[in-house]
């Protein structure tokens, strides 16, 4: 069954062909079909494949199918070739999973929109896009899937197009990526130098002979592909782009945030992870970047009054939580929390899109309020999706995942305790920020009237994701308990086993401390949130608090200091050349001929008098230089 | 023969439009479009029967040769002889040729029959410069295709045209008066080593110049070159008559003038100046990567939209030049899809300014913005070719700067590494044309249509090519090859390393005796 591969991305691309090209001539309900069918159809054989790989396991580990020689120059010779392992069997699984779900909310979701075969296109070529960053056997192919993915985020970002400010956001997205993009691009140069090849198996097969431990290459080589990293999974210093990715419709923010984009680089680290052994620095700025971010995307969270934006800094701080596991070594645990994460940020979204759209369009959390008997749908599968993510112990997916994460920071080879308890931090704000917004959307007083009741096609997806946000954690158990370990099995076929340190034997005081930071979390946001309101008015009379609070809100200032050093000066010196200061030097040569033909033909007059007078001067000069020699 | 036959059904085609001209107008159109038709078919026809021996003749690249004596006395010959890069070219500039014809169709009402009489032999010109095998012919061609340009530029052009139609003529012309010394400079050379005095391509190959004579020959003809191609400084006649030309014009400037450029270095330079050219690499690549990056700002603030694109062909030419001086066969081969890819995506991008143009009587962008609403068809052709412009792959653009980006990396990695920067400012102009003319409210009041029948037929020509070219590059990658390998022949890589390492070491070591000295 293997050999239908090549039909997972091409049904997508198809259908982005057919809406692209005949989009205008079909009608909704086809679009409809064609849009969410393609993809579905896709996720369908997916399972197949799926199953028949676990089942029937191939002797290699992995499966290739080339379709056709991309290029052949001199030793270059990139192929269209999809290849199929244990890693990207489970990015390929979520991404037509849950792509497939949003596909089927945005059906009922854009259903008035008059763009609507437009945006089935781009959300179908997205899907593309990633499956084939996912399937790509070398890193030329991948970086054609990870430049369709930006692509597809600028057009969604930039959806509703006639608001400016959309294409602000839309552009910023796709030029900040593609920083990234540019570093990973000379990664490739330097990875083609070396090995004399782009494909992936090759690469990871040659590079342990060719750089020892610690190799110089190897860390620039590794940190050339983690800032391509960095800029799509919206990390350290390149996550400016993602809050205001918001502009977007929710659907694509949650094909953006679960299934795509933003998880490519936690593939990218994963897929070329024996690269990154081989240089301890870079792997320990991978955990400094993701703890970083994972901190100070939390504690941005937690000012937003905007619900998308709330969620938009949770995505990040998230998969700062992977790159902290892909830092410490633990691929697995970041690969499982990557799964769990995509089940419970999409049925956020979907969840968030369907209240914002009940209320009008309203964004703004301090205007909603008592929704929850009003739409009891939305409540529950949203309250199973913020448990997921504050880690509700034992109860929700979030926790398994998220638990390995912390236990491994502190308990892995290259961990290390500050890592491990700003993490744990991390998942404190994290508990505190998901339980204000619970709060805020859906206790309290209503304050915004509903407007329209979601549809079937809204929540039969909402609840799907509700039932995996809750029970997907359960393939992987922790050593103490259970110790199931279906996907780390599966997984470590291709990525190695974590490595402990010596004398570590309980996870248990670990799990107690990640629970009673997410308690804590939970009961500090309801003394605050519900409890006592007016202590948070007493906050919000200290000037500290509230500097504090812009400072936090505004994403601590990354956007003012880009803006300052890098924007304003380029824009600057563009504005101030607009002329082209070489054409001066060309305009002062026309400027010199033309006064010196001006005055020589001034000379020119046509009136007798002078040009006797001038053969009368002209005799004198002559006579007198004679004399005087 | 067929190389004969298509200069001549070009400079034929032309005079029989400019004399039917007179009586029907309709009549010029059609002979210009069945003129470039014919040629390209049966160009498409030789390069399919070419193809098919292309890998076993891999030593030889020359495909096809026409000689005939014109003036014995002083050893010129009308010589035309074609190899890959030649016969890509050619196919190129056909294909294009009809494609200006198509989108000037409605667009010129005066002086009509003169018009397509100028459009022809401008493309003659060219085609004769790709063909050309005999270095006085090659000048002839070169002059050929200037004047019919100048009048295009002149009389067709918008309001300021006369100035850029100046200002072309004399950049151009300045130049190739110096190629012109060279041109004799070296045919007296080779007459006074060897007694054959003689314009002829292949015996000037390999004459042996003293070097420094040899790389201000070589400069002779660079600066021709250069100022086509255009590299920084010498581009600041290219905005002017990018702006002003006709659609067709900005077409023809921009995807085939431009490349003579190109080509001229590519068959002259290198291979007359193996030595001279070497030295000069570090230079060139240099000015490539200035051009990359000072091209891309200046592109960023223009509001002009032909002006924009006009200058981001500065900077796409910048990666031909970086390409070009790193000798070797990815980035050479980067260097000829560039040509090709360029061609069709600024093309692409000038065909639709003039739509814009003829709809909006505009070509100031913040007088537009909004019109996606009224024309999807052009927005989506937009975005596909500015994504082709910033270098999405999948899209012919990609694949050649990739492969120049890939190559000169081996040659300089620090210049590389700064061209491949350029890659973030042609996203931010790419994304600021489609933002500023497509995307944003729309202010307009009366309704813009969006594409007819004949612009969807040119559209889709562009479109599809680029999209084969992103995807398949092979055919053309093959075509090439031999030529490109026989380049490389006279840039061993291994010499050009050894030559570095000695150039470090003479300064060092005269450096070192100095020091000695003193002590």
């Amino acid at each position: 069954m293997n050999n239908l591969l090549w039909l997972v991305p091409t049904l997508p691309l198809v259908s982005f062909l057919i809406l692209a090209l005949a989009g205008k001539h079909v009608s909704r309900v086809w679009v409809a079909i064609i849009g969410a069918g393609s993809v579905s159809l896709s996720a369908i054989i997916t399972l197949i494949i799926g199953i028949s790989f676990l089942s029937l396991p191939p002797a290699t580990g992995n499966y290739s199918q080339t379709l056709w020689t991309w290029m052949q120059v001199g030793g270059f010779n990139p192929k269209i070739t999809l290849f199929l392992d244990a890693l990207s069997l489970i990015f390929v699984f979520v991404i037509t999973f849950i792509g497939a779900l949003i596909h089927i909310y945005s059906v009922g979701f854009m259903a008035d929109d008059k763009d609507y075969s437009r945006f089935f296109a781009c959300m179908n070529l997205f899907v593309f896009s990633m499956l084939l960053l996912v399937l790509a056997d070398n890193l030329l192919l991948l970086y054609l899937g990870w430049e369709g993915v930006g692509l597809c985020s600028y057009l969604l970002i930039g959806f509703w197009y006639e608001n400016p400010a959309n294409g602000y956001a839309a552009r910023k997205a796709f030029i900040i990526t593609r920083v990234g993009d540019t570093a990973m691009a000379i990664g490739l140069f330097v990875i083609f130098y070396q090995f004399g090849t782009l494909v992936i198996p090759d690469v990871l097969a040659k590079a342990p002979i060719l750089w020892h431990q610690g190799a110089y290459m190897a860390t620039i080589t590794a940190l050339l592909l983690l800032a391509g990293g960095v800029g799509k999974s919206a990390q350290l210093p390149l996550q400016t782009w993602l809050p205001d990715a918001m502009a977007g419709p929710s659907p694509v923010s949650a094909l953006i945030h679960a299934a795509t984009m933003v998880t490519a680089g936690v593939y990218l680290i994963a897929r070329m992870h024996v690269i990154f052994q081989l240089s301890p620095i870079a792997q320990m700025i991978v955990a400094v970047i993701g703890t970083a971010t994972l901190f100070i995307a939390g504690l941005s969270a937690l000012t937003q009054y905007d619900i998308k934006r709330v969620l938009a800094y949770s995505t990040i701080s998230q998969i700062g939580y992977m790159f902290l596991a892909l830092g410490v070594g633990a691929w697995t645990a970041a690969i499982f929390h990557f799964v769990i994460h995509a089940f419970f940020k999409a049925l956020l979204f979907l969840a968030a899109g369907a209240v914002i759209e009940a209320l009008h369009h309203e964004h703004n959390m301090f205007k909603m309020g008592g929704l929850k008997n009003k739409l009891p749908v939305i409540f529950w599968t949203f309250l199973v999706g913020s448990a997921s993510l504050a880690a509700l112990p034992l109860i929700s997916a979030g926790f398994y995942s998220k638990d390995q994460i912390l236990w491994y920071a502190w308990a892995s080879q290259s961990g290390n305790p500050l890592l491990w308890f700003i993490a744990l931090l991390g998942a404190f704000i994290t508990a505190l920020y998901t339980t204000r917004m619970m709060i805020l959307v859906f206790w309290g007083e209503a304050k915004t009237a509903i407007g329209h009741h979601p549809g079937k096609l809204m929540t039969v997806p909402l609840i799907i994701l509700a039932f995996f946000s809750l029970f997907a954690g359960f393939i992987e158990l922790p050593h103490n308990f259970g110790h199931f370990t279906l996907f780390s099995n599966l997984l470590h076929q291709v990525l190695p086993e974590t490595v402990l340190k010596a004398g570590i034997n309980t996870e248990l005081q670990f799990q107690v401390l990640a629970s009673l930071s997410t308690f804590g979390g939970i009961y500090l946001a309801y003394i605050f949130y519900y409890k006592q309101p007016q202590r948070i008015e007493k906050l919000k009379q200290s000037g500290f608090a509230m500097n504090l609070y812009f400072f936090w809100f505004s994403g601590w200032g990354f956007d003012k200091l880009y803006n300052v050093l890098i924007v304003k000066p380029i824009v600057f010196i563009a504005n101030i050349n607009k002329n082209d200061v070489v054409d001066k030097l060309y305009q002062g040569i026309t400027f010199v001929t033309i006064r010196l033909y001006q005055s020589l033909s001034f000379t020119q007059s046509g009136s007798l008098r002078w040009y006797v007078m001038g053969l009368v001067i002209g005799a004198i000069i002559i006579l007198s230089i004679q004399i005087m020699l | 023969m067929i190389l004969v036959y298509l200069i001549g059904i070009l400079m034929g085609g032309g005079l029989l439009a400019l004399m039917l001209g007179q009586w029907n107008k309709n009549l010029s159109r059609w002979i210009a479009l069945c003129a470039l038709s014919t040629g390209f078919i049966a160009l498409l026809f030789f390069w399919i029967d070419q193809y098919r021996t292309i890998n076993i003749h891999l030593s030889n690249p020359w495909m096809i040769d026409y000689r005939h004596d014109w003036i014995p006395l002083f050893g010129i010959s009308f010589h035309l002889g074609i190899d890959g890069l030649s016969l890509l070219l050619l196919v190129l500039t056909f294909f294009l040729g009809i494609l200006a014809v198509l989108c000037s169709w409605n667009d010129v009402k005066e002086r009509v029959g003169f018009y397509y009489f100028n459009l022809l032999w401008i493309l003659a010109g060219i085609s004769g410069v790709f063909m050309a095998m005999d270095l006085f012919l090659f000048y002839f061609f070169w002059e050929m295709m200037l004047i019919p340009m100048y009048f295009l530029i002149g009389i067709w052009g918008s309001e300021n045209r006369v100035y850029a139609a100046y200002k072309f003529f004399i950049f151009t012309q300045a130049s190739g008066l110096l190629m012109l010394l060279a041109i004799i400079g070296l045919y007296f050379i080779h007459g006074r080593n060897t007694g054959i005095y003689t314009f002829n391509y292949f015996e000037l190959l390999g004459t042996a110049i003293s070097p420094g004579i040899a790389f201000w020959l070589m400069l002779g003809f660079m600066i021709a070159f250069v100022v086509k191609l255009p590299i920084v400084p010498f581009h600041t006649w290219l905005p002017d008559a990018h702006s002003e030309a006709p659609t067709a014009g900005s077409l023809i400037l921009a995807g085939l003038l431009l490349k003579t450029g190109a080509y001229g270095i590519l068959r002259f330079v290198l291979p007359l100046f193996p030595q001279a050219a070497r030295e000069l690499a570090p230079w060139a690549m240099l000015f490539g990567v200035i051009g990359i990056i000072y091209g891309a700002i200046l592109a960023y603030s223009q509001t002009d939209l032909k002006r924009l694109v006009a200058y981001t062909s500065v900077s796409h030419m910048g990666f031909v030049i970086l390409g070009i001086f790193a000798f070797n066969e990815l980035a050479l081969q980067g260097v000829v899809m560039q040509l090709v890819t360029h061609a069709i995506s600024t093309g692409a991008l000038f065909i639709m300014a003039g739509m814009l143009k003829e709809r909006l009587h505009t070509r100031d962008i913040n007088h537009m913005g909004g019109l996606w609403t009224e024309m999807p068809q052009m927005g989506a052709i937009a975005m596909l070719f500015a994504m082709a412009s910033l270098g999405l792959p999948g899209l012919g653009n990609f694949i050649a700067e990739f492969l120049i980006l890939v190559g000169a990396f081996k040659a300089n990695v620090l210049l590389t590494i700064i061209a491949t920067i350029g890659l973030i400012f042609s996203a931010i102009y790419s994304l600021r044309i489609v933002q500023k003319v497509f995307l944003g409210p729309s202010e307009r009041q009366d309704p813009v249509h969006d594409f007819s029948f004949r612009e969807i037929m040119v559209m889709a020509a562009l479109t599809l090519s680029i999209v084969w070219l992103g995807l398949y590059p092979q055919p053309v990658i093959n075509t090439v090859k031999p030529m490109i390998n026989k380049l490389e022949y006279i840039f061993p890589i291994e010499n050009k390393n050894t030559q570095k390492e000695n150039h470090q070491a003479t300064p060092l070591n005269a450096h070192q005796y100095r020091v000695k000295k003193q002590e």
